[in-house]
Formats: C-alpha cells, structure tokens, sequence
C-alpha cells in the first residue's frame, strides 16, 4: 500500500448507513466543484476495481451510495474495502461537453417566475438575467430519468424549497430550489418542493434512449438569453 | 403459448420483479414489489427464482382467467379473499388456472398488496433490462387493466399447495430502524419523540411513499439538504415535521433530511398497513438490521416445507365445486 490517500480515505470523509444495504461515503455537504471532484474519483475507482457484494453506486453533489448486497459483504468490510482502495487513473486530460439549453421565460412558460421575483426582492428582469447568464455544471441526476441537478446557481436566487411538497412541474422545466438549479424530463406527480421558473423544449432522457445518452456528470451547460416566445424543440444528446 | 386475461383490474395493478437495477445514477427509479418477502414467497410457491415478475394486486383487487392453456399461480401477501370460481381458495399458495377457470381476488379486512406469479414467469419486453413498473415516471410495463393478455412463458406444472396464512402483526406494529445519515439534523426531543411515540399511517400512501401522520419532529438544522441518493425505506422529513417512508417508486435522490431507515426486514409488514394503523419505531444497528434481513431470506428459503400439497382431485375444495348430481325432482314427475 502506497502512502497516498485513496479516493475514499485522506480527510473529510464519512460513511453513513442508509440501512442495511447502502452505504454513503458523503465528501461534504455543499455544492462545490472540489467536492463534486472526490465524489467522481471514488466512483472511477469503484468502476475500476469493483468489491465483491457491490450492487451499483450513485453520485450526487457531494457522496457517493454505494447500494451493496449485505448477504455477500458486511457493512464494516465493505468501509474497510472502500478505505483501502486504490486511486483509478486521473482523467484530468478528458475535455467537459458543453450544452446550450434554450430557455423560454414567457409567463406561459414560467408560472411562478413573478413570485419568485417578489419573494427575492428582484425584478423579474433581474431574475432572468441572473438564471439566464450562468455557466452551470451537471452534477448528477436523479428524482426521475434524466433529471438534471446544476451547479452555478447565482447566488442571489438562493431560495428554499416549499415546506411540503406540492404537485405537478411539466416536462422539460427548469427549476431552482434551496441553491439548485435543475432541469425535469417528467411530468411529476408528486412533484418536490420547487418553483418552476422558466421552462427549456428539450426533449431528454427516453427510455429507450442508448446509454451514450446520458453520459456521466461532469459536462458543463449554460443558458442564452432568451427570446420571450418558446423555441424550437431541440433533444439533447 | 399460455396467456392470462384480465377481466377486471383495480387501478395501479402492475407488473414488478425484482427491481430495475443499474440506472439509479441516470434517474431511474429502482420499483419492484411493495412488500418484496411476499413477492418473493409467491414465486418461490409458483417454483419461480424469487425475483420474477409478478403481478402486484392492491386493494382494487383483480379478475382473470386463463386462455390457452392452463396456468398455475404461486400466491401471498395479504389475507385478502382469493377465489377459483365458487370456490374460496387458502390465503396463499399455488393454484392451478384451467381454460376458463376464473380467478378473482378481492381485498379483505387486512392488508394491501397480494402477489399473483405466474408459473415460468411473464412473458414482456423488459425496459431498462426490468420488468418493473414505474407508475411515476412511466418506465416498464403499462398498468393491467381490464382486456390486457399477459402472455406466461411455459413452464412445467408445479404442485397445487396451500399454505398456511404468515402470522399477523398485532397492532400498534413496531418498525425497526437504522438511524441516519442525517439523524444530526435532528434534535435530541425529537428523535426521542420519533422512537417514543405513536404514528399512524395517513391516507396518503402510494407506491412511492407512505405519509405518515403524528407529534411533528424538529429539524435542527433547516429541511433542505443538497440532494442526496435515497435508499429503500428511508424516512424522509420535509418542512412540516411529518415523516414520510419512501418506498418502492421512490425517486433515486432527493433533499430532505432522512431520519433513518425501516429495515428490509419490516419495510413489507409497512407496506401491508392500510391508513389509520399504527404505528412505533425501534431504533437497531446495522448489524442487527443485517441479521434480521439474514432471517427473512432463510424463512424465505424454507417457504416449500411449510406449504401443503393440496390433497389430489378428491379435496373439499374440489369435492364442493364438481355437481355430483344431476338435478332434484319431485318422484311424482317420474312419469310411469
């Protein structure tokens, strides 16, 4: 064993039990591109050199769950696997995709645009230049397929989620809530708490969309100022 | 090739095996059975691997009979009334479906989710390698609905059985919980009020989660959390303080503090609850969380040897549904 830290030791780390059968190695609790990073290189490594009695790991901002099958690993064999293992191969060299996503802010498009204004003490302006004019990256998916989670929210739009969740964004929205940015696929029925601020024609995720669909987090994306009638129906890749 | 026609299907009746596994990173809900130990046992009576597809009854209940051929169903879950034509059936087991035999189920006093599998499986196009449905998101199968032809891959004819019903839980039921990730988010009063008092299940329960009414909990941190990956049962607790369990449609992620997790061992006895049950929780390490889930899986391995043979052509139930007579008449319309 080499002296250097593996992806899933060194400082800041922690494994938490999410049941018998997941395990959360959680790097932080904030949005941060440093984190984030920890997170992908512990997945490479998983990816790598998989341990016996792992299932599937999901990223997200700021851990990694590894679900696991607790009738062929223990909970605390499978810490110490993770603890002991070694980095993958850097891919500091891999370029990150850019996306334009068009985005249409018309009220039709954007219902609760005027209250989230009003409630940021904004104006509705403000409110698109500021949604408009970021640079975001893709951290992770999840909530429904396709479901995009942003980083590089403004933090001028910081706004809480509703305190019980409550029905229906349309497909294709673009949601802030509680520091994130995000971008739905489904019509949802039990909807989180978000307040739909503008809404993007993109067609994303299908199910019998190739894997090559819905390649890894990592890519960046970033929004045009926008004409207020919708756009053009555009999928992305 | 055998085929089972509904005749009649309550709303959200579906199709689920074990779990659509491997996209949970893409967004893409994991599914399967509500209450997977019974999913499990109805396959294993069907001579079915415990994670076939199966389908999942609620309490709308279904009707089906068989065409082409006959099918044998492996059964259990909640003791609801299952009939083969006139005939009441055992709470659960394996029953033969003859062409035109009609198979009805109908919900009882207890429970909500009955497991009909039909032996050799279902015959579909998996979506994302899985037959799972996911009503939320509209991935797998569409739900059964009435005039729907489920094609079964031939099997051979396992054993008619009958099986004695699992023994109830007497109410309030206690579920036990691994605490965390995010038990720091809450304050010492209310973890001892969340392990220390009752709750009861609302009627706001669905295949995605189960709402959960009683002495709101304290957040000691705020209810957001950035998002975070979800497992099954994880005890989420959004702004109002009210728990909510997630269960099998659940989303992959999601940013309210998880209190802890039912275990996999109990996650189907909640599952069973109808709305108004009540409930506590008992907080267990992971290790004992683990044993338990050992438990289960060996009670489930030995499901075979508590089931009976159903006793040849010549049972009660059989006896009862042939008509030994012809008919009654009066000996005066004898004609001489």
């Amino acid at each position: 064993m080499t002296g250097n830290p593996g992806p899933a030791s060194g400082s800041g780390v922690r494994f938490l039990n999410a049941g018998e059968t997941a395990l959360v190695v959680e790097f932080g609790t904030t949005i941060d591109p440093a984190i984030h990073a920890r997170v992908l290189e512990l997945d490479r490594a998983l990816a790598a050199a998989p341990i016996e009695g792992l299932v599937e790991a999901v990223p997200t901002y700021r851990s990694l769950m590894i679900h696991y099958d607790p009738t062929r690993i223990e909970p605390q064999a499978l810490v110490e696997r993770l603890q002991a293992l070694p980095a993958a191969a850097s891919d500091a060299g891999a370029k990150a995709r850019r996306w334009l996503v068009p985005a249409c802010y018309a009220p039709e498009c954007a219902p609760d645009l005027g209250a989230v204004a009003e409630r940021l003490g904004l104006s509705q302006e403000r409110v698109v230049a500021l949604h408009s004019g970021a640079t975001y990256r893709i951290y992770m998916y999840g909530f429904a397929p396709g479901f995009a989670y942003l980083g590089g929210l403004s933090e001028a739009l910081a706004i809480s989620r509703r305190a019980t969740p409550r029905p229906r964004a349309e497909a294709s929205s673009l949601l802030i809530a509680g520091g994130q940015a995000l971008i739905t696929t489904v019509p949802m029925p039990t909807c989180s708490a978000v307040r739909p601020s503008g809404s993007s024609r993109l067609t994303a995720i299908r199910s019998s969309s190739p894997p090559s669909a819905m390649r890894c987090v990592s890519s960046r994306s970033t929004r045009p100022a926008s004409p207020p009638s919708p756009p053009g129906r555009r999928r992305v890749r | 090739m055998p085929r089972l026609r509904i005749l009649r299907a309550g709303p959200g009746t579906t199709i689920q095996d074990a779990g659509r596994r491997g996209w949970l990173r893409f967004g893409v809900t994991e599914g399967g059975p509500m209450d997977w130990i019974a999913h499990a046992r109805a396959n294993i009576l069907a001579g079915n691997a415990p994670g076939t597809a199966a389908i999942e009854v609620g309490i709308g209940g279904i009707e089906l009979q068989a065409d082409e051929g006959a099918v044998s169903l492996g059964y259990a879950g909640a003791p609801f009334a299952v009939t083969r034509g006139a005939v009441a059936l055992a709470a659960s087991g394996c029953v033969r479906v003859e062409p035109g035999d009609r198979l009805t189920v109908k919900a009882a006093a207890e429970g909500s989710w009955l497991y009909l599998s039909p032996s050799g499986g279902v015959a579909a196009n998996p979506v994302l390698g899985s037959l799972a449905t996911s009503l939320r998101t509209g991935v797998g199968p569409a739900p059964l609905a009435s005039g729907d032809v489920l094609a079964v891959d031939p099997a051979g004819e396992p054993t008619e059985l009958v099986c004695a019903a699992e023994p109830q839980d007497n109410a309030p039921i206690t579920l036990r919980v691994v605490p965390g990730p995010q038990d720091d988010y809450f304050s010492q009063t209310a973890l001892a009020r969340f392990f220390g008092e009752a709750y009861r299940v609302s009627t706001r329960c669905d295949r995605m989660g189960y709402r959960l009414e009683g002495p709101p909990l304290q957040h000691a941190k705020g209810f957001n959390i950035v998002s975070d990956a979800i497992a099954l049962g994880a005890i989420q607790v959004p702004g109002d303080g009210l728990p909510i369990v997630l269960m099998a449609d659940r989303q992959p992620t999601g940013g309210y503090p998880k209190l802890g997790h039912v275990i996999r061992a109990d996650i189907g006895r909640l599952a069973q609850c109808r709305p108004g049950a009540e409930l506590r929780f008992a907080p267990v390490s992971v290790e004992a969380a683990r044993t338990e889930l050992l438990a289960a899986l060996e009670r489930l391995r030995t499901t075979l040897d508590r089931a009976q043979r159903r006793s040849g052509d010549l049972s009660s139930e059989r006896l009862l549904s042939i008509n030994l007579i012809g008919g009654v008449y009066a000996p005066s319309d004898r004609a001489g």
